[in-house]
């Protein structure tokens, strides 16, 4: 038997499986473009609904592209979604900055300036990332009677704050776990107290931690609806709120109730196009801990 | 003495947060056990003790029956689909593709929007119309020629809660797809080669090296999906409101303390709620804890 034949025998089976490789790769590509078709489907009906004159904005022709192309019913729903839409920026900007800084904090002494107990604390406080809020919501309508916050912004940002406090904690824990000890012990010789370390040693590095809080808390207070619709009178309705009356009337033409639909979601979809990285490890903090 | 100077400083200053998280978190859900143990049946009386009176007599009722049925076929649809599908979506992408970040951002986007947003368009795409009538997908289906596969989605009395998992699914099987696909990727390349090494084909390396080590990624998810999908409320008010035939017990709370005014019963229902969490969840942070020190 030549070398050229003994090569050729011995290629057949790699080949074979080289082919084989190929195959599978093509079958995984098409099952992955089949799921991206049917993910975006309800996208598709938002966007062409949205576009739709009155003529057309009707559950029968929905599949269909507009025959004529306006942004009448974006006008409209602006016109009806805008005071939600402060209202959500007025709650949302502050609320996760403030959730940013306490977790910072929270963060810092339980990993780095442990007390006793800090332990019993974290999963303490983790377990308030679980609970159902219905558990809390009659109680806490009344506490927020009792101390004057009802109905308004301030109220609705002070839930949002404390019972985002487990998780921001845990994010940021989890961030400083991996800042090595030997620097906060070399600061601590140096005669920096605790204040001091946080601000000159942990601050400068925290970016990426603040990040992925701040978008985590700005993306469930934007898109929270229990405790907007239990905590809030109507000047002071979120864009859920507000969108959800839009939706839930029957006199609102489909072109509107999807535009508006669409503006809501506008703000965390941008947060998400732009930093989707930091969505990302936001996420994964919710599950993959420790 | 100087011990106690080192940790003081911390303990200060998480001091606000341990004292919010006390009274916000166990201190409500506290006083929410309270009233449900009581006969406060209005919003004007004090309401008096009354053990687990209501605790017992809500089963007598219909509707809550209804309502715990709903939730429980919901939970296993939902918590099934988005498993399956985030699994296979992340086993599809995990040896890597072209285009893979174009992919996780198309299946992730849904996370970013609320219920409410994206309940607008399901409720249209769930319309219950067939035949001559047939809107949403029931249309689409019939420009498909899959006429068969039309039904009354979230209005079908028996089974109307496993299409309201659909939008859920939509909505979190990305989510699982990025836990596994994570998982996936933790499993080093070494011990894969070694066992093709030793012979295995390539399902054999899934299932005995794999697999195993997606367990505790599985349970995270199963642990996050089935704490959604019991306090699932959004989506159901955004799909189809307060209709019993979509009722669970979110809802049911919801109108108990909105329309019926009722506090001990909005209250009770809330406790369930938080049962139904807390039997797993608990036991998952208590093991996660011992797991941390060992580690």
């Amino acid at each position: 038997m030549s070398v050229a034949q003994e090569a050729v025998r011995h290629a057949a089976p790699a080949d074979r499986a080289r082919q084989r490789a190929a195959v599978a790769r093509w079958v995984r590509l098409a099952l992955l473009l089949i799921f991206v078709v049917v993910f975006l489907i309800p996208v598709y009906v938002l966007l062409v609904t949205s576009f739709k004159p009155l003529s057309e904005a009707d559950p029968g022709q929905a599949w269909n592209l507009p025959k004529v192309w306006t942004t009448e019913a974006w006008s409209i729903a602006w016109e009806k979604l805008e005071p939600g839409i402060v209202n959500s920026v007025l709650l949302a900007v502050p609320g996760s900055l403030i959730s940013a800084v306490l977790g910072s904090m929270n963060g810092y002494v339980l990993s780095k300036w442990r007390f006793p107990g800090a332990d019993v604390v974290f999963t303490l406080f983790l377990f308030g990332m679980f609970i159902p809020y219905q558990g809390v919501m009659i109680p806490l309508v009344q506490l927020m009677v009792n101390l004057g916050v009802y109905g308004g912004i301030p109220g609705l940002t002070l839930a949002h704050v404390v019972y985002g406090i487990p998780i921001c904690t845990l994010i940021f824990r989890n961030y400083y776990v991996t800042i090595p000890d030997e620097l906060i012990e070399a600061s601590r010789v140096d005669g920096a107290g605790m204040l001091r370390t946080f601000w000159s040693i942990i601050l400068p590095v925290s970016g990426p931690a603040f990040a992925v809080v701040i978008i985590w808390q700005f993306t469930s207070m934007w898109n929270d609806f229990l405790f907007a619709v239990f905590l809030t009178a109507p000047t002071s309705w979120p864009t859920t709120v507000m969108l959800n009356n839009i939706a839930g009337a029957q006199t609102v033409p489909y072109s509107q109730q999807m535009a508006a639909a669409i503006l809501a979601s506008v703000p965390t979809m941008v947060v998400y196009v732009l930093l989707g990285r930091f969505f990302m490890r936001g996420l994964m903090a919710g599950a993959l801990k420790g | 003495m100087t011990r106690v100077r080192r940790w003081l400083p911390g303990l200060l200053l998480v001091t606000p947060s341990i004292v919010a998280v006390a009274v916000f978190v166990y201190g409500l859900l506290g006083w929410n056990l309270k009233v449900a143990m009581t006969d406060q049946h209005d919003e004007i009386s004090q309401g008096s003790f009354v053990g687990l009176e209501n605790f017992t007599a809500i089963w007598d009722q219909e509707r809550w029956g209804i309502s715990v049925r709903h939730a429980i076929v919901f939970t296993v649809v939902f918590v099934g689909g988005a498993l399956v599908l985030g699994w296979l979506l992340a086993f599809l992408m995990e040896k890597g593709i072209r285009g893979e970040s174009g992919f996780r951002a198309v299946y992730l986007f849904p996370m970013a929007v609320s219920f409410i947003a994206t309940g607008v368009v399901w409720r249209w795409l769930m319309n219950s119309g067939t035949g001559e009538r047939a809107v949403g997908l029931n249309s689409l289906f019939h420009y498909l020629g899959l006429d068969f596969l039309q039904w009354q989605w979230f209005r079908d009395p028996d089974w109307g809660m496993a299409a309201m998992a659909i939008p859920a699914i939509w909505q979190m099987s990305g989510y699982v797809m990025a836990l596994f696909l994570a998982g996936f990727r933790g499993v080093p390349d070494e011990l894969r080669e070694s066992a093709r090494v030793d012979g295995c084909g390539e399902w054999q390396v899934y299932r005995h090296i794999v697999l195993p080590m997606l367990r505790p990624v599985t349970l995270s998810a199963l642990i996050i999906l089935g704490h959604i999908s019991l306090k699932v409320f959004d989506l159901i008010v955004a799909v189809s409101g307060k209709q019993i035939i979509t009722d669970v017990p979110a809802i049911f709370m919801w109108t108990a303390v909105f329309d019926s005014h009722d506090p001990a019963k909005g209250a009770t229902i809330a406790s369930y709620i938080v049962i139904s969490v807390a039997v797993f969840v608990v036991p998952y942070l208590v093991w996660n804890a011992r797991k941390g020190k060992r580690s």
